[in-house]
């Protein structure tokens, strides 16, 4: 999996990372030679980070016409996903300024290319962590563009003309009609944008799993962005869930508000002992690092936990928490492509939104700033359509 | 696992037919003859005169009380084979005369969803083939003994013309692999596996895995355990862990792995050898904790499973499999006298690949 965006870390080398370095590399060549402006033909404009301090200001950059397989979107909205900080920030060691961050795109068409049949000007779509994959390889043929060795990201990517990708913190973006992801009529676009990451990323595992049957008890540790919409989805499913948290705060919130049947605090022994051998399944959001094991004796015989937060320490797992019981610890990272539509009309369908803070433009840097403390609730989200203009 | 409250009146006088073997008396773990008894054949029972008996590398564990739960003397032994010598009224799977074994469980609640599931091995009443509180308040003592007494559900038939000897060690070895190879499907024709680790564990893994069809792929420390993987043991290649040119070109290639070692070691390494979705199914226990990298996990989707022995019904399953199939283990046959010498050999590794106690003919009454 090319080593960029939202699951990559300076810990782990994927296979091509070599490649891409060297392909970065020769990012003076030719066009690519050209400043972001002059790349492509199109003028377009956004915030971009320009080192990792990762603070963001005014920029202007170009993007491709709209080629055959094409759609162009004039930007909404877009959501601020964590990984747009680590990243911006280079704390993943893979950051390529000028960066436009932003993956969680809503929007309407303004242009499609003489293949595409399946979206109209005037309609409206999303655009998540995926803008190209090879299309072609085993992954790709059973809908995991997601694990795609050739992924390309929606920023801070190499895409396959050499040019970097440029995100949703702008006000438009062209991209392959595969990874469009169509808006079904009543899914409100500010509180639907974050699902386009954080959705998929809690909802593809818990499919994927067997996490999505009625009655089934389900687990989810954090209660953040991808934490607060897991509750969401798994109740939708018709499961029982417990939120697992630090914080006794949240409890109210969680059962009240995000309607959660239980709530356990991860440092009360007793409680959690109370609840031994109880879950189905956990999905696990926390992006700190946190101790494994206790939450692995929460599992049934045969449960599983899904890590989808990915905290900087290795976890530590003394083995007798996963072999009593031949439990599983999983990973899984974003979705593919018809999974992120399916998630889009389940979401639609049950009335499932984000919570979101709406924000302007301007507001982008404190909204990074209070993202670093989990000061949100859950997700922010710029109105782009209403508060970016060129600089 | 502990000592029963009303701790164990002395075993000679709860049950009452006498029993021989050799147990260990404290965490020095060296075993020496051992005079107790074993209750009466029950309805449900079988009696098994023991033939043979594995030594897996729990005993050791138990005897010198590595794992803080040793209950001394323990008669360690769970890879159990010998003859039917009586059965209860109640008994419909043996007669005298049968072959039968025993492996790492004498009794469950039998109630609970993990029975009822055929899951006995989970469920949170099982109790141990040795060093257990069985139902009754007694310690159990396994099977290097003379002879054990246990309810029909937890013997084991072993099929006419299946060698004893070499089957013994499948009793937990054999379950302890090919348990999650049937759960993971990892005994589909064409998928390819890794096994992690060429001990007890490891070559019946290797042996399960061609007989199910698989391509078998050797991970090991040891450059010199290559010709016998793939010459003697029929595995289809072999890697050298510690050389990083030979694992990054088989990075991806593993539908699943099955890694049998105890010792630390790193496991994010092996992470990297898996397809998309490809799990790594632990049945060695090391000591200290797996340190796990997330991202090796998140990018690919990949899992780390844990997995201890198996069901009894799948035990069965498992044994036709292996006489169906010519799987048996690869042993060393020991008098019961070289026990003690076995064991160090045992921690060194030192074994190709399990020692089988000839009990029938080298253990006697002192």
């Amino acid at each position: 999996m090319a080593d960029g965006g939202s699951c990559s870390s300076h810990e782990y080398r994927s296979p091509h990372h070599s490649d891409r370095k060297k392909a970065m590399a020769e990012l003076g060549n030719g066009k690519k030679q050209a400043s972001p402006e002059e790349v492509h033909p199109r003028k377009a404009f956004g915030w971009a980070a320009k080192d990792k301090s990762g603070v963001l200001s005014p920029f202007a950059f170009s993007r491709r016409n709209t080629g055959a397989d094409d759609v162009t979107i004039k930007i909404l909205y877009c959501g601020i996903c964590h990984s747009d900080l680590h990243t911006a920030k280079n704390e993943w060691s893979n950051a390529i300024y000028p960066m436009v961050p932003g993956h969680e795109i809503v929007g309407v068409v303004t242009e499609v290319g003489q293949n595409v049949q399946n979206f109209k000007v005037g309609e409206k779509v999303g655009v998540g962590c995926i803008v190209n994959s090879c299309l072609s390889c085993q992954n790709c043929n059973r809908d995991y563009e997601n694990y795609c060795p050739r992924i390309i990201l929606t920023y801070n990517s190499l895409d396959v003309d050499g040019t970097m990708t440029y995100g949703g913190y702008s006000n438009m973006v062209v991209v392959n009609q595969h990874f469009v992801i169509r808006f079904p009529e009543n899914l409100p676009l500010d509180k639907g944008a974050p699902l386009l990451c954080a959705g998929i990323t809690v909802y593809s595992p818990l499919k994927e799993h067997g996490l999505d049957v009625p009655g089934k008890h389900l687990g989810v540790v954090g209660l953040g962005g991808l934490g607060h919409v897991a509750v969401k989805f798994g109740k939708a499913f018709g499961m029982k869930v417990t939120v697992i948290s630090t914080s006794l705060k949240k409890e109210k919130e969680a059962i009240e508000r995000l309607g959660a049947d239980a709530f356990l605090v991860s440092s009360n022994a007793e409680q959690m002992q109370a609840a031994m051998g109880t879950m189905d399944g956990i999905i696990n959001t926390v992006s700190a690092d946190h101790s494994i094991a206790p939450l692995a004796f929460l599992l049934k015989t045969h449960g599983k936990m899904i890590m989808v937060g990915a905290p900087e320490k290795p976890l530590q797992l003394p083995i007798f928490s996963l072999i009593l019981g031949g439990k599983t610890l999983a990973g899984s990272c974003i979705g593919g492509i018809k999974a992120t539509q399916e998630m889009i009309d389940f979401a639609a369908k049950n009335n499932i939104t984000a919570d979101i803070e709406l924000i302007p433009i301007s507001y982008l840097n404190e909204a990074m700033e209070r993202l670093t403390k989990a000061d949100v609730r859950y997700r922010f989200v710029i109105d782009i359509g209403n508060s970016l203009t060129e600089a | 696992m502990e000592n029963g409250n009303n701790a164990a009146a002395s075993p000679e006088e709860v049950r009452r037919s006498p029993a021989f073997g050799w147990a260990a008396r404290d965490t020095s773990g060296v075993l020496s003859p051992f005079t107790f008894s074993r209750r009466k054949n029950g309805e449900n029972d079988v009696t098994i005169k023991i033939l043979y008996c594995g030594i897996c590398h729990s005993d050791l564990h138990s005897v010198k009380n590595e794992w803080q739960n040793s209950v001394y003397p323990i008669v360690p032994g769970h890879e159990i084979v010998g003859v039917v010598t009586e059965v209860g009224g109640k008994v419909d799977r043996f007669k005298v005369g049968d072959h039968a074994g025993v492996g790492c469980m004498v009794n469950s609640c039998r109630s609970c969803h993990e029975c009822a599931g055929h899951h006995e091995n989970h469920c949170p009443g099982m109790i141990l083939t040795y060093n257990s509180t069985d139902v009754d308040g007694t310690v159990t003592y396994g099977g290097y003994s003379d002879s054990v007494v246990v309810e029909e559900h937890f013997a084991v038939r072993f099929p006419v013309g299946m060698p004893l000897d070499r089957g013994a060690p499948l009793l937990c070895a054999g379950i302890t692999v090919y348990s999650p190879m049937k759960r993971f499907g990892f005994d589909v024709p064409g998928k390819h596996i890794g096994v992690v680790g060429l001990g007890g564990l490891g070559h019946v893994a290797v042996k399960f895995g061609k007989a199910f069809g698989a391509k078998v792929t050797v991970i090991s420390t040891s450059p010199s355990k290559r010709q016998e993987a793939v010459e003697r043991l029929g595995a289809d290649a072999f890697l050298v862990s510690k050389d990083p040119d030979e694992m990054k070109a088989a990075w991806g290639t593993m539908d699943g792995i099955i890694n049998t070692v105890s010792a630390a070691h790193e496991v994010t390494p092996l992470l990297s050898l898996l397809k998309t979705f490809g799990q790594m199914v632990m049945v060695g226990a090391p000591e200290k904790p797996l340190e796990i990298y997330a991202f090796p996990l998140l990018l690919g989707g990949k899992s780390i499973v844990g997995s201890i022995i198996g069901g009894m019904k799948e035990t069965q399953e498992m044994i036709d499999f292996a006489a169906e199939h010519n799987v048996t283990a690869d042993i060393e046959l020991i008098a019961m006298d070289y026990v003690n010498k076995a064991m160090e050999r045992v921690a060194k590794a030192d074994v190709r690949y399990r020692f089988v106690i000839d009990i029938g003919n080298t253990l006697s009454a002192a």
